[in-house]
């Protein structure tokens, strides 16, 4: 009897929900096609990811961002997992841009301060270099061993500026973003 | 023949950490007669931050895609998060005038402005579209023998195929069509167009590296000896990734994976000394059997 009960307490636990999420995903490029999803499933059954994921179903992330879960879809961990390979948007026969409306999700959700650590130290290095990755003087020496001219070199005033017209400065200092 | 010029956009993967694509590739473009211009002001392509920040990624994007159109040429690329990237960018701006504004308002800070007069393009691209077939098989001096092999596209050299409009994404053929040029046997396997994880690596190396195992698998029971790639950080997976994995499953593969313009050089005769191939973690010494 006892279990009953705290079973159905459980159950019964509201869930939070924020009736204008769904509408503020539609408004950001790329997350315009939310609403059209009728949740047939043809996302996850064609994720690679889903297929070896205990937890990344695509189909309902986007049921709860319908919904208006917002904490609960921006604070998850599977929300990362997403490759980007853009399976689950060439197939829906609805025409969802599934991959779109999930990288609007993480976007949001570093605005939230939910942010994976290889991301901090990827843009700290594009701010810091221009590229992603540091190239070692090691690996320099092989470009010459190998004839390889030399690398190009950003302009990281350039790159600097963009970052603060596009409020990616802000996102850092704010959110933490970069770790330099 | 017309000179064919590009600007040359090399990105980051590569020269971090698989330079061997770079020096075949540059092998293949000089007997092709593809011109490479260098660019040193190009940066990162943006995909790497467009998880966390789509604005200031395409930014990035539109910046190399200006360059681009201020010297009047376009840009080729080996790499498929590059091209995918700047093909897909360049196309939602020629489209979307709205988006083409918001993102020339970052861009005016830095005195540039995007005006959609440029495409770029992947290595493959270049070689299936502008160079053609016949021209590259009349390049191919020693074609193969009884050399079985596969390929892997990766992603997005293929979608979202709206925006990235290249060959059939369910059932690619230019790349098939590019190995048998050289006289290889291109095989057939089950998932052949499926991803390998290696975007997500950062995040989680289980998964990527349980994708990149079962493709290992249903490859090697198709009978393949070789595997073709054309993208840096797929060839990561499969070549580099390769032993972490046989470790980590206690099963080997020894399946020796090439760069296409590796396999290209070969069949066209290009010493096998100048194709770093020494640089990749499987060995492909048995490879040189069937030139």
């Amino acid at each position: 009897m006892t279990e009953r009960m705290e079973a159905s307490a459980e159950i019964a636990k509201p869930i939070r929900l924020d009736p204008r999420f769904r509408r503020e995903i539609m408004a950001i490029h790329g997350g315009e096609t939310l609403k059209i999803c009728f949740q047939c499933g043809t996302c996850t059954s064609s994720c690679p990811i889903a297929r070896f994921s205990r937890s990344y179903r695509p189909r309902q992330i986007i049921q709860m961002t319908q919904l208006g879960m917002k904490s609960k879809v921006l604070s998850s961990e599977t929300l990362w997992l997403c490759a980007a390979c853009f399976t689950c948007t060439d197939r829906c026969p609805q025409g969802v841009e599934v991959a779109s409306v999930l990288r609007v999700l993480r976007n949001l959700a570093v605005k939230e301060g939910f942010v994976p650590a290889v991301y901090r130290e990827l843009a700290s290095n594009i701010l810091g270099t221009g590229y992603a990755y540091k190239i070692t003087a090691l690996q320099l020496r092989k470009r010459e061993e190998f004839g390889l001219p030399p690398l190009p070199k950003a302009n990281i005033g350039d790159i600097a500026k963009l970052a603060q017209s596009t409020d990616f400065s802000k996102l850092i200092e704010t959110r933490g973003v970069s770790s330099a | 023949m017309p000179n064919r010029k590009y600007l040359f956009f090399l990105g980051c993967v590569i020269p971090y950490r698989v330079p061997s694509y770079e020096v075949s590739a540059r092998k293949i473009c000089e007997k092709l007669g593809i011109e490479l211009v260098e660019t040193p002001e190009f940066n990162c392509c943006g995909l790497p931050l467009d998880p966390i920040s789509h604005d200031m990624a395409m930014a990035l994007a539109v910046r190399n895609l200006c360059l681009a159109e201020q010297k009047g040429l376009q840009i080729m690329t080996l790499c498929n998060g590059c091209a995918g990237t700047l093909r897909k960018v360049n196309k939602e701006l020629k489209e979307n005038k709205g988006l083409r504004e918001k993102i020339n308002g970052y861009l005016k800070e830095i005195g540039m402005e995007f005006k959609g007069t440029t495409e770029a393009k992947h290595f493959i691209q270049v070689l299936a579209e502008d160079i053609g077939f016949e021209r590259i098989k009349e390049i191919v001096q020693k074609p193969f023998k009884n050399f079985k092999v596969a390929e892997h596209y990766g992603c997005h050299l293929l979608r979202p195929s709206r925006e990235v409009a290249f060959d059939n994404p369910e059932n690619p053929k230019v790349l098939k069509t590019l190995i048998e040029v050289t006289g290889a046997k291109c095989l057939d396997y089950i998932d052949e167009t499926q991803c390998c994880g290696a975007t997500i690596i950062g995040v989680n190396s289980e998964i990527p590296l349980q994708l990149t195992r079962e493709k290992l698998s249903h490859i090697k029971e198709a009978g393949a000896q070789t595997l073709i790639t054309i993208c840096p950080s797929c060839h990561l997976m499969f070549d580099t990734n390769q032993p972490r994995i046989e470790r980590k499953i206690g099963e080997k593969f020894d399946l020796p994976v090439l760069h296409y313009p590796q396999l290209l050089a070969l069949a066209a005769g290009i010493s096998p000394d100048n194709l770093a191939l020494k640089e990749h973690k499987t060995d492909a010494s048995n490879i040189l059997l069937f030139c």
